[in-house]
């Protein structure tokens, strides 16, 4: 993945945290697709990070492509109402549109609108950079925070053990909900796996229609671990199975990655400061849905 | 279609956004807008017109979508009411702020609760300081005309401002008149295809781009605002010259306010809305039976607020009866404000007087604006205000008052 300077869609210079995983993932996701594309970026960390971030108005713009934010919830539809404009205009051949959001603003906050949008069958990419939680506003929980963690609004104490318990689900499972939508691509990716995410970027790119892909990127400040074990982190959430790499193409899935040996999830978890309360109990639960959810996919 | 043919402002506004050529449309059903966007919808899957429809999930990812396909260059239409605007609300202001020109046409509707579809302006007024141009019509041949003018005035390079043409729930969106249709090479002439430029406009080119809708800081926030206050303000003098534009090419013409009987009379009754046309049989009514010398002022255009016609028509006026659709609770009515405002500051200031009416589709009727004209008749006469608001058609022994 090197890109001479000409050919970098992000260019250095943002305002996110130190040893983010989001700006990683979005660098990568953009870079692949290149020149011809219109993003529309959503509330949250990156909105911050790469739309101005209280620079305006010089500074921290450092994309080279045109991009707007118009608020948290809008993504699908502002991307609908795009497509929808090129194509009436006679314009909409070459250009693809792609629409950037974290967690909250994919899972909780902007389901009804990219619901909306993939059920229409508006052609665009959706890059959900999953940080697990509500990073922009300092860490509180969202449909996609993994059980058991500890955020700000779902803290620990005598009476609760941090996020939501005793589901068959670690997370919210978005890539599910959106391949019940019918759409042509599903697709999950890594920072930790760069040349993967590209793949699979470019690969979406090519196909006609509502494409959605999920990114896992830790995040240091949120999570609790050094800014530097960024990657190694995004890369034990593959090794434990925590996070598996696959692609649904008009309904079929394919892992992407099967990893040989599996690592134990409490060497994941423990690097992170949100999951220091767990009890060895509350480890096995978790391992028990990893566990599962390999069987499922008749992996393990 | 053109030349004469009965049908309901609904209808209207669709033909409106036909003629205009608006390239995209999107909305979300409710009642009583929902006719316009499906006989939209019926000319585009026709071939009749060369536009995309959305119907999107909801009035927030309507309104959500009118912005994306503005902000690629389209000429956007969508239309709602009421809790449908509400749910717009977020939006409404990030379309204002982005100086997008999209036309919105409002079947103006009360808002829950109590629960009900029938006509008031409360759904409108709470869309009132989002930046949006609003104009109030009183007929259905006007709701066509204005929805046609309104992209001629959105897409002015001193206003890309978003405009909403409101006419009356029920009152005007399914009651039928006899509408004179322009034809298509007229109003191709008046109003030319959307062209907007990177370099002037929120467009997301790719030949030329630029980021749009990032934080902003302190340092330059009041300066965007002073920005949308400036367009509003030149927005007055662009209605106007866009009304005259328009009487010059089709024969019709409105202004920012119309005037009824305004220049000798004694009582100026401000109304927005079909209220208008009612209260204009009844200054007649007045003037022949009574003798007495009243008269109508019709604001069309609600934001921009016409300070300057206001006060030209109230010149003369003893009282100024405020007859307004809304409430602002706490406090009294939000067109009541503005006139407030408007009179405070200038050397006349006839005695002001404030009425609510025509609540959740309570028909205004003739005998309440003459009950209202009598009340300002009395206060003329004497020089003395009864009460500061009055509930012109409250069923007192339902409250116990």
């Amino acid at each position: 993945m090197a890109y001479s300077d000409e050919d970098l869609i992000m260019v250095p210079g943002n305002r996110a945290c130190p040893g983010c995983g989001a700006v990683l993932a979005v660098r990568h996701a953009l870079n692949a697709l290149g020149k011809n594309i219109i993003v529309h970026v959503a509330t949250s960390c990156m909105e911050v990070s790469i739309m101005g971030g209280g620079v305006f108005p010089r500074g921290e713009y450092p994309l080279m492509v045109p991009s707007i934010h118009t608020a948290f919830e809008t993504s699908g539809a502002v991307v609908s109402g795009m497509d929808a404009g090129l194509k009436a205009l006679g314009k909409r051949e070459g250009i693809q549109l792609v629409a950037i959001a974290g967690d909250g603003g994919t899972a909780d906050i902007g389901l009804q609108t990219l619901s909306g949008a993939v059920e229409r069958g508006h052609d665009f990419i959706y890059i959900c950079y999953d940080n697990e939680a509500y990073m922009n506003t300092g860490n509180q929980r969202s449909g996609t925070t993994t059980m058991f963690a500890a955020t700000t609004t779902s803290p620990v104490g005598s009476k609760k053990r941090g996020e939501r318990h005793l589901l068959i689900n670690l997370k919210k499972d978005m890539p599910a909900i959106m391949a019940a939508h019918g759409i042509p691509y599903v697709a999950t990716a890594s920072i930790a796996y760069p040349a993967d995410l590209v793949k699979k970027v470019k690969k979406a790119a090519t196909i006609r229609g509502p494409k959605y892909i999920q990114i896992h990127c830790p995040c240091a400040t949120g999570w609790g671990f050094p800014e530097s074990k960024t990657v190694e982190m995004a890369r034990l959430a593959v090794q434990t199975g925590s996070w598996i790499l696959y692609e649904i193409e008009n309904g079929k899935k394919t892992v992407s990655l099967k990893v040989a040996q599996r690592k134990p999830v409490k060497e994941y978890l423990t690097l992170q400061k949100r999951f220091t309360h767990l009890t060895d109990d509350e480890i096995s639960q978790i391992q028990e849905l990893v566990d599962r959810k390999w069987k499922e996919l008749d992996l393990s | 279609m053109t030349g004469q043919r009965l049908m309901s402002a609904n209808r209207a506004v669709a033909e409106a956004v036909k003629l205009s050529e608006a390239k995209v449309v999107s909305a979300y059903p409710i009642t009583p807008q929902t006719s316009i966007v499906e006989y939209l919808s019926e000319f585009i899957a026709k071939g009749d017109m060369d536009a995309e429809f959305i119907q999107a999930e909801s009035e927030f990812g309507a309104m959500s979508a009118c912005i994306g396909a503005s902000s690629v260059g389209a000429r956007v239409f969508t239309a709602s009411c009421s809790q449908g605007l509400a749910l717009m609300h977020e939006l409404n202001y990030v379309a204002a702020g982005l100086r997008l020109p999209i036309v919105m046409a409002v079947t103006n509707r009360q808002l829950s609760q109590p629960l009900g579809m029938w006509c008031d302006h409360s759904d409108a007024m709470g869309e009132r300081d989002a930046g949006w141009i609003q104009i109030y019509v009183e007929t259905c041949q006007e709701a066509l005309d204005t929805v046609i003018q309104a992209f001629k005035i959105a897409e002015h390079k001193d206003v890309l401002l978003p405009v909403m043409v409101c006419f009356d729930g029920f009152i005007l969106s399914h009651t039928s008149e006899n509408i004179k249709i322009p034809s298509q090479e007229a109003v191709r002439k008046f109003l030319p295809a959307y062209k907007p430029d990177a370099d002037y406009h929120t467009l997301m080119d790719t030949k030329k781009p630029l980021a749009a809708g990032g934080g902003c800081p302190p340092a330059y926030g009041t300066e965007f605002d002073f920005k949308k206050f400036e367009a509003q303000e030149k927005a007055k003098e662009v209605i106007r010259k866009v009304d005259q534009e328009f009487a010059d090419s089709f024969g019709r013409q409105y202004g920012l306010v119309e005037a009824y009987r305004c220049d000798d009379a004694d009582v100026v009754l401000i109304a927005m809305g079909t209220v208008v046309g009612t209260a204009k049989e009844v200054v007649d009514k007045m003037r022949e039976e009574k003798g007495w010398p009243v008269g109508v002022l019709k604001l069309r255009s609600y934001r921009p607020f016409p300070k300057e016609d206001v006060l030209k028509a109230t010149a003369h006026a003893k009282v100024v009866a405020v007859l307004n659709r809304a409430i602002s609770y706490g406090v009294g009515t939000p067109v009541y404000s503005d006139v407030a405002a408007t009179l405070y500051g200038n050397s006349h200031r006839p005695i002001l007087l404030n009425f609510i009416a025509g609540m959740g589709g309570r028909d205004v009727t003739q005998k309440t604006i003459a009950a209202v004209f009598e009340k300002a008749k009395k206060s003329a006469d004497t020089g003395k205000v009864e009460s500061e608001l009055e509930w012109a058609d409250l069923n007192k022994a339902l409250v116990g008052a």
